[in-house]
């Protein structure tokens, strides 16, 4: 029986596992090769922060592509709301969080205006979203034409990409050299995450859904706790939590509710499984599609943030591929292609992935040449297996 | 008598779990014209697709013989190679390329390996003399009417040597006047000795032109007509299409209807621009409380959508007329307007535009309503499963969970979901389109038992069935539709199966 139900859950979850395993994987080779130092606390922590940015868009992407768009705007718009910050604070004198604020706005018009062609005219996405990559681009090196790069001397502002969370008692007598609220916030974590699990689990039961035998859920269970204790602890080896991870954790918590608890949520994919369908549902394709890409311009103008933060000035270059990370990320993290399918959370391991494997090839020296086709590689291996496991998955 | 060129011997099409041929025989003269009748879903459509190749040697048993040797066509090349051509009622034309470039596309005259323009520009023009059409070759398709499509088609088909030209229901979007002159051109094309066969709904049209008839029904060939031994008459072709046996029963129901009407239209007219023609030409009917509702016709008739244009239009119809819902005129923007309404479509294509077939059976059933089930947006899944698993329960679908993904249901039990999704809006008049197409007989007498409980809790009920049988034993009323007109309303006890076939071919 047991050989069964392993194999089972394998076969179900397989896409959700096979992602994990690959980052596990490709985590372990990099540890190896570097003797180490790709798995030092200070490496994790810098990965982590540098794949946030990223990551942002990657959420945000994951719902455009669930809907059956794609949006190539994102990049430059991301350098560009970055650059706007920048001006504004250094500038116009604004106070860093009017800075902030104005951007987010801004990026939710910008969504909202690449959705109108797209949802109200009916063209095609990516012709679309070309447009705005190239107005985007065009505004950038506008805005930095006189000043070049613009250095922000803000504390606040600098903090978000680089700062981390305050230690509760910063003391050495108590778990010496360790950041306390980092544990403290990793327990709180694995306790929450386990209690979730739990009750979830007894709800299931109690329709007579399926659910994982007892030996496999302690199974599963043990193995998050370590999952979230190993994190936890590499990372409170360091600095601890940073304000980068800290609003990436935000995102995701908002985005995965959103998408699995919600009505709007329900809509979403309802709109990319079956656009027909959702309509004669009563439900607006069009009305979903500016909330989707409406979302996606106020993430990227989370990333703008991050990123001219991360940098602690905004360039004539920010933003650059950004887009195409993103959309790789989402792939990589089982969105499909046909609409309907995809997680907030996939996105999160596939910007993972992806940004491990940039960090990794870094760290060994890998000619940038090299690194290039071997990103190209995973993606095209994520894809394939996404397709052909998908086939499968019709039992 | 002329030779017979083309026969199909003992042909047997299965699908999985239907029979769609069986042991069909078709024969056909050289030169003359042969009609090819029979209700939607009789095989004719199959049987053709067996002969252009569509379906390939070994996908069917029985021959295929022409010009006196078996034919084993492997796919469409085959056929169009020994001169066989098909027009399909979609037609295949490129809209942006123009006239002679769509004439020889695929058959291209070449010059080395270029195209030599002037020959195929004179080659499309002979071509169109042929069908008569008089205009200019470099024209795109794009700027013709449909008539004139579809002779652009037939010269498509002229301009490879085509001895056995099959036109499937070349008029049902024409015009009067360009349907007749496209029989007017056929007659002449039998004369210059191509064989034509014509699939038609119009009984008329094919009673005019054809020489022999055959009809089929059910998968199977039923007779086979001569005209010139006067054999060939409306009455006659209507009883061998319908003859079918009303093999299912039919639950019977005991209230009465009531005489409050729900839904009502006047001169209802809708315009596709997508089509560029008018899809409903003025059409009124009404709906009372606690009845059942038939509309019967033929396919592309205009019954989807008549329906499509009540619930919200959302494919864009430019509409004139009025309607009454519960006596109030009212006009819907969108479908969400209709529900809130009170009114629900299950749509005829289920897989098409009716579920989510990645999603499960749980998530289909309450979408059009999840507001429903959420507080502030937040969705309640304990509600949720609940909900399902009475609807579940209540029409009996047969599912291991109500978490299996809908794609793994059958037939049968999808069409139930897509029932008890429209169920749980709690409508007051439910549209059902085509609900038993493609299910097993004990599904269909499940889903008859659930419009008659619906009905005698006071929900009207509106159904489109292109199967005569069931529109005779479920409706309190019979409305047919006929090429976007409302040809005939009759009360149940006087419908029989001839006078709505006769009804909804006689335009």
């Amino acid at each position: 029986m047991k050989g069964t139900d392993i194999r089972k859950l394998m076969r179900q979850n397989i896409r959700d596992y096979a992602m994990y395993i690959a980052l596990v994987f490709i985590m372990g080779i990099f540890a190896v090769m570097t003797q180490g130092v790709f798995i030092s606390s200070r490496n994790i922590s810098n990965l982590l922060n540098q794949t946030g940015y990223i990551a942002v868009l990657a959420v945000g992407m994951t719902l455009v592509i669930v809907i059956r768009h794609f949006d190539m705007s994102v990049g430059f718009l991301s350098g560009f709301l970055g650059a706007i910050a920048a001006i504004a604070m250094v500038g116009w004198g604004f106070p860093s969080w009017l800075a902030i604020l104005l951007v987010l706005v801004l990026g939710i018009i910008a969504g909202l205006i690449t959705a109108f062609p797209i949802a109200r005219l009916g063209i095609p996405a990516f012709v679309a979203t070309l447009a705005g990559w190239l107005i985007y681009r065009g505004a950038l090196l506008l805005v930095t034409l006189r000043t070049g790069t613009i250095i922000i001397p803000d504390k606040f502002f600098d903090a978000i990409g680089n700062g981390y969370i305050p230690d509760i008692l910063p003391t050495d007598a108590l778990i010496p050299g360790m950041h306390k609220l980092t544990l403290l916030l990793g327990l709180i974590a694995a306790v929450w995450f386990i209690a979730r699990a739990v009750i979830d689990r007894r709800n299931k039961k109690a329709y007579d859904f399926e659910v994982l035998s007892m030996d496999l859920f302690v199974v599963k269970m043990v193995f998050m706790t370590v999952v979230i204790g190993a994190i936890t602890w590499v990372l409170a080896g360091y600095n601890g939590l940073s304000w980068t991870v800290v609003i990436l954790i935000v995102i995701v918590l908002v985005y995965d509710f959103i998408m699995n608890q919600t009505v709007l949520g329900r809509r979403i994919y309802a709109v990319g499984g079956n656009p027909e369908a959702a309509e004669l549902s009563g439900i607006s394709v069009k009305k979903i599609t500016f909330l989707v890409f409406g979302s996606m311009g106020l993430l990227t103008g989370v990333c703008g943030v991050l990123f001219a933060s991360r940098l602690q000035s905004a360039t004539t270059t920010g933003g650059t591929l950004f887009e195409l990370d993103a959309i790789a990320s989402a792939y990589i993290g089982g969105v499909s292609a046909a609409g309907g399918v995809g997680k907030v959370t996939g996105a999160i391991i596939g910007a993972l992935v992806y940004m491990t494997l940039m960090n990794g090839m870094n760290l060994l020296g890998t000619d940038i040449s090299l690194q290039y086709i071997i990103r190209g590689a995973v993606l095209a291996a994520a894809v394939i297996f996404d397709v052909t496991t998908s086939k499968a998955k019709r039992y | 008598m002329n030779p017979t060129i083309l026969e199909m011997r003992k042909i047997t099409k299965t699908f999985p779990g239907v029979m769609a041929l069986s042991d069909v025989t078709f024969s056909v003269r050289q030169g003359e014209i042969h009609g090819l009748v029979g209700e939607n879903g009789a095989g004719k459509s199959t049987l053709m697709k067996v002969l252009s190749g569509v379906y390939p040697h070994g996908s069917y048993s029985g021959d295929i013989v022409l010009d006196g040797a078996v034919q084993e066509f492997r796919g469409i090349a085959d056929s169009e190679k020994v001169g066989i051509a098909i027009i399909y009622q979609e037609l295949a034309l490129v809209p942006d390329l123009s006239v002679y470039e769509n004439i020889l596309l695929g058959n291209e005259i070449k010059r080395g390996i270029t195209i030599d323009w002037n020959a195929t520009i004179k080659k499309a023009t002979e071509m169109l003399k042929k069908v008569r059409l008089d205009l200019n070759p470099a024209t795109k398709i794009r700027e013709l009417s449909v008539g004139k499509r579809q002779l652009i088609e037939i010269a498509k088909a002229l301009s490879r040597d085509v001895k056995l030209l099959i036109l499937d229901e070349p008029t049902a979007a024409l015009n009067e006047d360009d349907c007749e002159n496209l029989l007017e051109i056929i007659k002449g094309l039998r004369d210059s000795g191509v064989t034509c066969v014509l699939i038609s709904h119009k009984l008329k049209e094919v009673i005019k032109i054809a020489d022999t008839v055959t009809v089929l029904r059910d998968g199977k060939t039923i007779c086979t007509l001569d005209a010139h031994k006067g054999e060939v008459a409306e009455g006659v072709i209507i009883k061998h299409m319908v003859g079918r046996e009303i093999d299912n029963i039919y639950p019977r129901r005991t209230s009465a209807v009531s005489d409050e009407i729900v839904l009502e239209a006047k001169n209802w007219q809708a315009y596709s621009p997508n089509e560029g023609r008018n899809i409903l030409k003025g059409i009124d009917f009404k709906l009372r409380k606690g009845e059942i509702v038939g509309f019967a016709g033929l396919m592309g008739s205009g019954r989807t959508e008549l329906a499509k244009s009540i619930f919200g239009n959302p494919d864009g119809y430019a509409i004139t007329g009025e309607l009454f819902v519960n006596g109030k005129k009212r006009r819907f923007a969108n479908p969400k307007e209709a529900i809130a309404a009170g009114i629900a479509y299950a749509t005829e294509d289920r897989k098409g535009n009716g579920l989510i077939l990645i999603q499960d059976v749980k998530q289909n059933i309450t979408l059009a309503n999840i507001s429903s089930l959420a507080q502030r947006g937040v969705v309640d899944k304990n509600a949720e499963i609940k909900v399902a698993n009475e609807y579940k329960t209540a029409l009996s679908i047969k599912t291991p969970s109500i978490a299996q993904l809908v794609v793994n249901l059958s037939g049968g039990n999808q069409q139930k979901v897509s029932v008890a999704k429209w169920l749980f809006v709690k409508p007051d008049i439910l549209i059902l389109d085509e609900p038993t197409r493609g299910i097993d007989v004990g599904a269909k007498y499940e889903i008859y038992t659930i419009m008659n409980r619906l009905v005698e809790q006071g929900m009207s009920i509106i159904m489109i069935s292109s199967e005569l049988p069931e529109v005779l034993g479920m409706s309190d009323r019979v409305y047919v539709i006929a090429s976007g007109k409302m040809v005939g309303e009759l009360p149940v006890a006087e419908a029989t199966q001839e006078k709505i076939m006769s009804l909804a071919t006689n335009y």
